[in-house]
């Protein structure tokens, strides 16, 4: 086995273009995937989640860009990962499932027609052997009747349906790694629990590296052996599941897992992270929790940068890392 | 304490008497439109004389032997019509099919990868709309000479800007779906996208449009015709039928009666087409 990571993203920092001045939203993002793991990055909404993997992708929207950092990607199996342009990985390593696949998917093709398409476009296939393909990997991601719905339009589908063919889509173009951007955030429960058996199924047929992005912290426990938690643009805690989930040592990320109400635990009200985010305008170097945390001290507005991802072990951004993360346990 | 449910019957659709007759007017549309295609399709069949020989039976009111009567010629009206079907339904589709594929290519393309491109489209859009275009059209067919191929030529220099505009609209907002930013993540071109994904999913307006157009073509045609600026004379064309009848619009009133009706109802049968292609594209949104 390579101890080669699939994807590394290193020191990502993508800015939206303002007339003159551009504005940081992404600030020195680093980490790694390797094969068959599943990355997991939760945060709250406009923390740069998805940003980060479409700026992974090359598809920024207009006027965002990325202004420094380097990606690197393991084209051959076992290959170290080389430096790839932004653009290049497209349906070349990299593929992407969206969070709408009503959005996602052109209404006016064929499902079975555009996956027999993209099949071809890794080229050495024959039309008939690309819609055998198709079928084939619409009947891998649970369709029922895939002869029948290959000829199928997307409307024609239901959501849970559209979804699996989408991720069909995605892996008809081979990827090493499968970016997930919240595939299971517009699903009822019982179909978030079947899309997810079905990625995590993908993942270790196919030996795939995966990044997760979801605000469902639930759905990261799920799927993901490593979690990245993601504050104001920067990665603030990473580690293994049960290490950030269970003992988070950053007062944001504890207060993040928090927020979401147990069944198990005791009744009480809702605890909320007070305040909002700063806005990208206000992003300085000191820590930028430092408003909305109940443990800030002077230490705190000296600097403090996001962390490496790339590295191994459980580790925070919080300057009180070591000597918060016993306290923040027994909040 | 329960509530019964309430009693359910049929369901009715009531229908308005004026949705009633709308609906009744667009069926006739289609069917008349259908008739005159099929007309078109088969008049060396259904023509009962050569629509270009003539004879000395010269001005004959319709009769048995000429169900539609002669002309100045001497030639069958039945016959001249079926094969003038011929000639304005080909002129009308190209006449409005030429500038929308012109148009169509010009401002997807543009609108697409915009920035300069786009900038000159606009430019020059804002000028072909300032102009008046059937004052255009007919002294761009006198310069270039009469003849299907500059009818052609003329319509698609003036017509293609609406259907540029139109596209270029759809294209925009098509370009920014979800579903394109996705293609390009399989690995598509940019010009691959374009024309697989952009396009298909942009051109409903144009269709819509194609229509109304096609009515305006017809016409157009007629009228052109009429002035003599038309196709080649000899050749049997609607407007070119009225405008030989002319002469004898008092003493022969088959002459222009039937090529006039016929330009009226296919007039308004492409237009009804259009109108219902346009309520269907909305209830579709």
């Amino acid at each position: 086995m390579t101890s080669h990571p699939l994807l590394e993203v290193d020191g990502l920092r993508v800015a939206i273009r303002r007339q003159d001045t551009a504005l940081t939203v992404l600030d020195g993002v680093s980490f790694a995937v390797g094969a068959s793991q599943c990355l997991g990055i939760v945060g709250e909404s406009g923390c740069g989640k998805s940003l980060t993997l479409r700026a992974a992708m090359g598809l920024l929207p207009p006027g965002i860009e990325r202004t420094g950092g380097k990606i690197r990607l393991s084209l051959q199996p076992g290959a170290a990962p080389s430096e790839v342009q932004a653009g290049q990985v497209a349906g070349r390593g990299l593929a992407m499932v969206f969070q709408d696949s009503h959005a996602s998917l052109d209404p006016t093709m064929r499902v079975g027609t555009f996956i027999a398409e993209t099949v071809r476009r890794r080229g050495g296939t024959s039309r008939s052997d690309a819609r055998r393909q198709a079928v084939e990997l619409l009947a891998s991601v649970g369709v029922p009747d895939p002869k029948v719905r290959f000829n199928a339009y997307p409307h024609e589908l239901s959501g849970g349906m559209r979804q699996r063919v989408a991720i069909a889509l995605a892996l008809a173009t081979d990827p090493r790694v499968l970016l997930c951007d919240e595939p299971t955030t517009a699903l009822d429960v019982t179909l978030q629990a079947q899309i997810l058996r079905l990625l995590n199924t993908a993942r270790t047929e196919r030996g795939l590296g995966m990044i997760f992005v979801s605000h469902d912290i639930a759905v990261i426990r799920q799927i993901a052996d490593v979690v990245a938690v993601m504050y104001a643009g920067q990665i603030i805690e990473i580690g293994t599941v049960s290490d950030v989930l269970d003992r988070p040592r950053h007062p944001y990320a504890r207060a993040l897992i928090d927020a979401v109400p147990s069944i198990d635990g005791p009744v009480g009200p809702f605890r909320s992270v007070p305040g909002s985010p700063p806005d990208p305008i206000d992003y300085g170097s000191a820590c930028r929790f430092l408003d909305r945390c109940g443990h800030r001290d002077t230490a705190c507005e000296g600097v403090v940068n996001g962390i490496d991802g790339r590295e191994a072990g459980h580790r925070s951004a919080c300057v009180h890392n070591g000597t918060l993360a016993h306290g923040l346990e027994a909040t | 304490m329960t509530v019964s449910p309430p009693a359910s019957g049929p369901d009715v659709v009531v229908k308005s008497r004026a949705s009633r007759a709308k609906h009744w007017t667009r069926s006739a549309a289609a069917w008349l439109l259908a008739l005159t295609i099929l007309a078109a399709v088969f008049a060396p069949l259904l023509a009962p004389a050569d629509p270009g020989q003539l004879t000395l039976n010269q001005l004959q009111p319709p009769s048995a032997d000429h169900l539609l009567g002669t002309d100045a010629l001497g030639r069958d009206v039945l016959s001249r019509l079926l094969f003038a079907l011929r000639t304005d339904l080909m002129l009308m589709v190209f006449a409005a099919g030429l500038p929308m594929l012109i148009g169509t290519l010009i401002g997807a393309v543009a609108a697409y990868f915009g920035g300069v491109l786009d900038a000159a489209l606009r430019w020059v859009a804002d000028i072909f709309q300032a102009l008046p275009v059937y004052v255009l059209l007919i002294a761009l067919v006198f310069v270039l000479g009469p003849g299907t191929q500059s009818l052609l030529v003329a319509f698609s220099v003036l017509g293609w800007v609406v259907y540029a505009r139109l596209i270029r609209t759809e294209v925009r907002r098509v370009r920014e779906q979800e579903y394109v930013s996705a293609s390009y993540l399989l690995g598509l071109s940019r010009t691959a996208v374009l024309f697989k994904h952009v396009l298909p999913n942009s051109l409903r307006q144009s269709f819509v449009y194609l229509a109304t157009d096609m009515g305006m073509a017809l016409q157009g045609i007629a009228v052109l015709s009429f002035f003599g600026l038309g196709v080649k004379a000899g050749t049997p064309e609607l407007g070119a039928m009225v405008s030989e009848a002319q002469l004898y619009l008092r003493s022969h009133w088959w002459l222009a009666t039937f090529p006039g009706i016929t330009i009226v109802i296919l007039g308004s049968s492409v237009a009804a087409l259009g109108d219902r292609l346009r309520d269907r594209g909305e209830v579709g949104r």
